[in-house]
């Protein structure tokens, strides 16, 4: 009996090994080839588009959908722009993994690319496969996260700006003219770029004594803890007037404290109510005047590049080294049922 | 009355006692309200208690569930379960997407309850028998799913945080109509008292306790070591369940990355507080579930206090190694000694002299 139950470990743990080396293997070497596949409208056209010279083709790399919400919205953009109706042959990969999306590069860059589209997973070790990529004469445009590399290896980079995010939303905040502000401030993970962006413009705003910080307090994303940090606060029985929770989830965990605790919130209520990320649900609830303010974090940078792509192919030069993606804040009077089809993440 | 006192002394839930009152009588010093209970109407229409010893009690309910299973499975197998929170984010996903592919009623609640459990039990139980059949050690076997749970989580709902808006859902979360008590406290007070009577009209305590004592005696003794250990994974398995929706239910939403977030620990901490041995063997349930509303109690206090959000861990760490250290047998025996020196009570030692 025991020795069956060995034997089937040792199956189970070949068959683990296996499910693990053949994705390795098929990114190492076939990478590239393989992704075709992934757009089956373009499979059988494959062999033509590469005798056809009309298309450009693109290698895109970046993390895989299934990191986050913003992520998948991210990707999918990618694959509605670049498409072969647009003009565009497309390879994709994607990985968290940094070595595998170095190796894919370098696959890419042998292929014959004519454009890297890149999402690194982490900052370094990018310098040699973007002076290869130059000397092959690929141009490389980043998107989403920058790269420590020198700015002469790209032709651009497409990223957010936190701090712009949060600036906008103070903005947003100190256009509503209220008597008085006294701010439950709810952060993400200290120390990510999210958290820092979106708290600085807030911090600076408490230290000129324009807005007064009744509670600033990490939840870590988590959206119980935020309904923990607003119920202490309301059982402290401090005014405040306004939530600033830096992601939509937080403030949905604020909100529900505030429903427990008999505290109206939206549009005309007693306490406004905003939040970042732009979830679909969240939108919702701006226009049903429940929240305020919803503050954007964009992945749509496909159509910049598309659109940065087609002017270097019409022969003229990119002014800018680093475009920051317009990202907007959304107020819940004049949000519409279409800003939510067009910029809600999610479903 | 001497006697029950004594006996009180010697218990190991002296300790998790006496620092819940510490915390206690220094909130009532720090502001004399802070225990204060108000009676507010919500938005829903419904007249409810409110305050912060309503906070902490509703607050510890998903801690002090996971508490108790986590007793079992640390008396049992003489080691930790380190994937709960993991399991819970799989379980609560479970019940998000079952709710969503229906209408909301209460039948299609029970079902979607029934169906997370079903799954949370599956994921113990494969923890279990990793630990109960291959002789794994317990955090080493759970740290499988430990890694593997919030992806699988991510993957029953494509992603994304997906959202349930119904009434029904925030009668568990928050209040039922017409009772002032939030949910979650109510559940908490079923299930323990539920446990408690199965340990007390079953063997499943006592057998426990053996397996974790003496193991091989346990088995001498004609007891399926095996199958208790099993037992404890599948009963923690329960627990994450009921937590993993209570979790859900509160905000309507699952967040599979946050969902639960780090409550193993906070949970074997519970168990520890409770003046129980991570070695296995003796258990008090309660003592858990006291070390459960410690915690909360804790995390309240610093909320309360305004502690800035960079510091709130490292004094949570403080507080906690005071308490560790205080409750260790070598801090103790020396409290004893003290004390016996002080009384200038002739201890036992130098009788035998």
């Amino acid at each position: 009996m025991k020795k069956l139950l060995v034997v089937l470990l040792v199956v189970a743990m070949a068959f683990g090994m296996m499910a693990c080396a053949a994705p390795a293997a098929s990114q190492s070497s076939e990478a590239p080839s393989v992704a075709p596949s992934e757009a089956p409208s373009e499979s059988s056209e494959a062999p033509s588009a590469e005798a056809d010279g009309g298309l450009i083709k693109v290698g895109i790399i970046n993390n895989p959908p299934a990191e986050s919400g913003y992520r998948a919205a991210n990707v999918a953009d990618f694959e509605k722009v670049f498409t072969k109706e647009n003009g565009y042959d497309v390879q994709t990969f994607y990985s968290l993994k940094n070595d595998e999306q170095l190796s894919a590069a370098s696959q890419f860059i042998t292929d014959g690319v004519d454009y890297l589209l890149l999402s690194a997973a982490a900052t370094d070790g990018w310098e040699t496969v973007l002076k290869s990529a130059q000397e092959a004469g690929v141009k490389v445009f980043l998107f989403d996260r920058m790269l420590n590399a020198d700015e002469s290896l790209y032709e651009a980079a497409v990223v957010s700006d936190m701090a712009q995010e949060g600036k906008t939303a103070v903005d947003w905040l100190k256009a509503q003219k209220l008597p008085e502000y006294n701010v439950v401030h709810i952060q993400g993970v200290m120390g990510c770029d999210a958290q820092i962006g979106r708290t600085g413009a807030l911090d600076a705003e408490f230290a000129a004594g324009t807005m007064k910080k009744v509670v600033q307090q990490t939840a870590n994303w988590d959206e119980a803890e935020a309904k923990k940090i607003v119920e202490s606060v309301i059982n402290s029985k401090e005014k405040f007037n306004v939530i600033y929770a830096e992601n939509d989830g937080m403030a949905k965990g604020a909100v529900a404290a505030l429903d427990e605790a008999g505290i109206t919130h939206g549009v005309g209520k007693d306490v406004i109510i905003m939040g970042f990320d732009c979830n679909k649900w969240a939108l919702r609830e701006l226009l049903a005047g429940n929240w305020n303010y919803d503050g954007q974090c964009s992945p749509f940078q496909a159509s910049v590049i598309d659109e940065m792509i087609k002017k270097l192919e019409a022969g003229e030069k990119l002014t800018q080294k680093k475009v920051i993606s317009e990202e907007r804040g959304f107020d819940a009077t004049t949000i519409t049922q279409a800003d939510i089809d067009t910029f809600g993440l999610g479903e | 009355m001497v006697k029950g006192l004594k006996k009180l002394a010697r218990s190991q839930l002296v300790f998790p006692l006496f620092a819940l009152l510490l915390l206690v009588i220094f909130n009532l010093i720090r502001d004399p309200s802070f225990f204060s209970l108000s009676i507010t109407t919500n938005n829903d229409g419904n007249t409810v208690l409110s305050g912060n010893l309503i906070s902490i009690l509703n607050g510890a309910s998903e801690l002090a569930i996971i508490s108790i299973g986590m007793t079992l499975v640390t008396a049992s197998s003489r080691g930790q379960d380190i994937s709960v929170g993991a399991v819970a984010a799989i379980a609560g996903s479970v019940f998000v997407s079952v709710l969503r592919a229906n209408e909301v009623t209460v039948p299609i609640m029970l079902l979607a309850f029934l169906a997370s459990c079903v799954v949370a039990v599956i994921f113990s139980a494969f923890n279990g028998t990793l630990v109960a059949a291959f002789k794994i050690q317990p955090m080493i076997a759970t740290l499988i799913l430990f890694t593997a749970g919030r992806p699988i989580a991510y993957w029953i709902n494509g992603g994304a945080t997906p959202t349930v808006e119904s009434p029904l859902l925030g009668n568990i979360g928050s209040f039922i109509p017409g009772i002032p008590i939030p949910t979650p406290i109510i559940i908490v007070i079923i299930f323990v008292l539920l446990v408690s009577l199965v340990l007390r009209f079953t063997n499943l305590g006592l057998y426990t306790q053996s397996v974790g004592i003496n193991e091989r005696s346990a088995r001498l003794n004609g007891i399926n070591t095996a199958w208790m250990k099993l037992l404890s994974f599948m009963i923690l398995g329960v627990c994450v369940a009921i937590a993993g929706c209570i979790g859900v239910s509160r905000i309507g939403l699952i967040n599979h990355e946050t969902l639960l977030l780090d409550i193993e620990m906070d949970a074997i901490l519970a168990v520890a507080i409770g003046g129980n041995s991570l070695g296995g063997g003796k258990f008090s349930l309660s003592g858990s579930v006291i070390g459960a509303y410690i915690i909360q109690a804790l995390t309240i206090t610093l909320y309360a206090m305004k502690v800035s959000s960079t510091a709130v861990k490292a004094y949570k760490a403080i507080v906690i190694i005071a308490i560790v250290v205080i409750s260790s047998p070598v801090v103790k025996k020396y409290a004893l000694m003290l004390r016996d020196k002080l009384v200038k009570r002739p201890t036992k030692v130098t009788e035998n002299e």
